[in-house]
């Protein structure tokens, strides 16, 4: 088995090595070098540790499959701190142009790199864990297909280093959040298709009767993004030596094809995916039941119908046909209801359990992501309507709704899970410290906050300028005049995107030291502690 | 979880949620629906694109300085989609039409407006500000916040093989034609100043326009090839043909 393991990386190795020396251009050839690389030394690694596996191997391997999950927090809290760090030096660069290294370091080559390592590489590595995790808590089985969740993990991660690498190089579609270029599109199709079969297997041969509801919204999310990952990356290269493609769809078509999927990244990735987190994570951390059952199918079915038609609001007044728009909007405020079905849900499970919130920061971090869910699916749909889009759209008040469901709801959910997954995956008695959990949620939330804020402002002050006439019917402002008004809201900006990567680098500390086993001995959350009655 | 209740209806949840493959089948069901509803007509409606004159696929030189636009990820902060409200159609020109992007592989009507449209961009300034702009933008617009493209200047433009991306656009359907694929490395050298006489291209791409863009004639740039696309950008259409409220026309 090792063997024949070791063969099939040589021979990729070999092959990548051909294809690296036949490249058409050296960003191909760059890509191709280095899978030969990691192919080469995953043979090696796996020749050298062949005796131990045999041994593993002889003793079938029982209970969790917890290895996967624990390399998985650790890559999300890595990935996460990248893309925060990214996120900062773009937001800098915005407000002080001369950051800009080029060709390599400027602007547009960054910005994908932050977009894709907080939604694929923080999100996706939060996601992956999580759902290895409870699918095989809420099914009492553990992973299926051996082997394979290893393979989707270290897959992922070869995905996430083409594709920032790739953006750095300058290999790119330019289609938002879907930027890789065919050959990774490629791989991730592969990893993916392993992903859902180690989960679809879980779940065949689960011991529960019921399918719990966090895998409903997890399933969903890995068919979901499949589907959308497949068709939006269709393409023809021009050489299967080169790295260059061009979309099978053109303008309009592409356009709508590109947003029915850019739209569901965030419906079924960020969403979908990340309410399978709270279904689980909120109830065990605040030990209650989910609040209403019936709530959740309600949830799921409606949310999951709804979210695919929204997409064409990204494209109000463009030159997408009127009739694709407006079912757009309709079905956009339409959501609004499966939402707030879905935030009351994870809300209300602590009903009987609000004075956690005094001693937990935990909970505390989980109660406001859910807040923040509530918030942004508010404004999503509100500004899905066309009036309001004629002003929101192509100003900064998208970016901060982006950053209020991306910082608020995806980033802090992910958070209360990992800090709920670390001492239990490490068999630790309690996270290190309660108070830096603390001092992370109030970090965390001045800098959405100020982030929120001040794109609010800066955005609803763009729009207005562009479109702000005088009495004599002439426009007031030049464009490069509405670019300066907004250097004191880059500034607040990036002041609270450090704020948020502060935040997120205790926390790399508090789990550093929690999984070394240390305990900090700390006055205990919400002051003196009550007496037993 | 699943609380049963006295009497059996005619459907219950729990028969999905015991299940997974009803699960999976049913919950891939209602996630296409959105999708094939929404994209699937834009493929067969006849008036999705507008009946315009003058649209055209993009010549040699034009198309590889898109894809340097695609590359640097221009679209991240400009777009080039026009929307016809009043100010924007004074700021930038008429509004974008379906029909002017019919070719674009892929689609770079952008979402964000850091820095301002570019659909209509073409021939508004001279070739050698767009140089000055692309080579130290502050030298020009002293607000601008963009990136400086200075390699652009010295990076000589990769050509080899252009007659494979037209064919890759032929094959999926832009009307390239065999004489165009066959010309595509000559076609790009002319309309770059490498020839004297640029009426092949010309006549192969109607109003293209073909000089020297970067400012040296000595060699073929990424400069010269990204000036040549930005000089080009909305300049296709005759929109004294255009009958905005002709049937074809009414979507």
């Amino acid at each position: 088995m090792a063997m024949a393991q070791a063969g099939i990386l040589l021979l990729i190795a070999v092959i990548a090595v051909l294809a690296s020396a036949k490249a058409h251009d050296a960003q191909f050839a760059i890509h191709m070098g280095l899978i030969a690389a990691i192919a080469m030394g995953a043979a090696i690694w796996r020749l050298r540790t062949m005796n131990v596996s045999a041994k593993a191997a002889a003793a079938a391997p029982t209970g969790y499959m917890d290895g996967v999950v624990r390399y998985g927090t650790v890559a999300t809290m890595f990935w996460g701190i990248a893309g925060f760090l990214v996120g900062v030096l773009i937001a800098l660069q915005l407000a002080f142009p001369d950051l800009n290294v080029e060709p390599y370091f400027n602007f547009n080559r960054l910005r994908p790199l932050h977009t894709s390592a907080v939604i694929f590489a923080f999100g996706g590595n939060a996601l992956l864990c999580t759902s290895f995790y409870v699918v095989q808590r809420t099914c009492g089985a553990r992973l299926f297909g051996g082997g394979l969740a290893w393979f989707v993990f270290w897959g992922y991660q070869l995905f996430i280093v083409l594709a920032a690498t790739g953006y750095l190089l300058g290999v790119t579609q330019s289609k938002e959040y879907a930027e890789p270029e065919w050959y990774i599109d490629l791989w991730l199709t592969i990893v993916w298709v392993a992903y859902l079969i180690v989960f679809l297997g879980t779940l065949v041969k689960r011991k529960e009767p019921h399918i719990y509801v966090a895998n409903w919204f997890f399933l969903s999310f890995i068919v979901t993004v499949a589907m959308l990952h497949v068709v939006n990356n269709l393409a023809v290269p021009v050489s299967f030596l080169g790295a260059k493609s061009y979309p099978i769809f053109a303008g309009v078509q592409d356009a709508l094809t590109q947003w029915w999927y850019g739209h569901n990244a965030v419906g079924f990735f960020l969403t979908a995916g990340f309410l399978g987190m709270m279904y689980y994570f909120v109830p065990k951390q605040v030990e209650r039941p989910v609040y209403s059952y019936r709530l959740s199918v309600v949830h799921f079915w409606s949310l999951i119908f709804l979210y695919i038609w929204a997409g064409p609001h990204h494209l109000h007044y463009t030159a997408l046909p009127d009739w694709a728009q407006t079912l757009g909007m309709v079905f956009s405020i339409m959501l609004w209801m499966p939402s707030w079905g879905g935030m009351i849900n994870g809300l209300m499970t602590l009903s009987g359990a609000w004075d956690k919130l005094r001693t937990d920061p935990v909970i505390r971090m989980m109660v406001l992501a859910i807040a923040f869910y509530g918030m942004s699916t508010f404004e999503g749909p509100m500004m899905s309507i066309k009036a309001v889009n004629s002003l929101s759209h192509y100003t900064d008040w998208t970016i901060g709704h982006v950053h209020s469901g991306a910082l608020g709801w995806v980033g802090m959910i992910s958070f209360g899970a990992i800090y709920y997954l670390v001492p239990k995956l490490w068999e630790r008695q309690r996270l290190y410290s309660l108070r830096l959990v603390n001092w992370h949620f109030w970090l965390a939330t001045i800098g959405i906050v100020l982030y929120a804020a001040s794109m609010w402002v800066s955005g609803i002050m763009q729009g207005l300028m562009w479109r702000e006439y005088n009495a004599e019917g002439f426009l007031v402002y030049s464009f490069a005049e509405s670019v300066a008004a907004m250097f004191p809201y880059y500034i607040i900006r990036a002041l609270g995107g450090v704020l948020y990567l502060a935040g997120a680098l205790i926390m790399a500390f508090n789990l550093y030291r929690t999984i070394r086993g240390d305990l900090r001995k700390e006055v205990p959350m919400g002051g003196v502690v009550q007496p037993a009655e | 979880m699943a609380q049963q209740t006295g009497k059996r209806s005619l459907f219950s949840h729990a028969t999905v949620e015991r299940n997974v493959s009803v699960l999976f089948v049913l919950s891939f069901l209602v996630v296409t629906v959105g999708g094939i509803v929404e994209i699937a007509p834009l493929f067969y409606l006849e008036n999705t694109i507008e009946e315009v004159d003058g649209v055209r696929p993009y010549s040699p030189l034009e198309l590889a300085g898109r894809n340097i636009y695609v590359r640097e990820g221009c679209y991240v902060c400009h777009s080039q989609m026009v929307r016809p409200m009043r100010d924007e159609v004074e700021r930038y020109g008429h509004y974008s039409l379906a029909a002017e992007s019919m070719y674009d592989r892929p689609f770079q009507w952008g979402s964000k407006r850091t820095g301002p449209d570019l659909a209509r961009v073409g021939n508004r300034y001279s070739d050698i500000w767009h140089v000055e702009h692309l080579i130290e933008p502050r030298s020009v617009v002293p607000e601008s916040i963009m990136p400086s493209y200075a390699f652009l200047a010295t990076t000589d433009l990769k050509f080899d093989d252009i007659a494979g991306h037209l064919r890759a656009n032929k094959l999926l359907g832009v009307p390239y034609t065999d004489e165009m694929v066959a010309e595509a490395r000559a076609d790009l050298i002319a309309q770059a100043g490498g020839s004297d006489d640029p009426s092949g291209v010309q006549e192969r791409y109607p109003k293209a326009q073909a000089r020297d863009f970067d400012g040296d004639p000595t060699r073929i740039t990424e400069m010269d090839a990204l000036v040549a696309y930005l000089q080009m950008l909305g300049t296709l259409v005759d929109f004294t043909t255009y009958e905005p409220l002709a049937e074809g026309n009414l979507r």
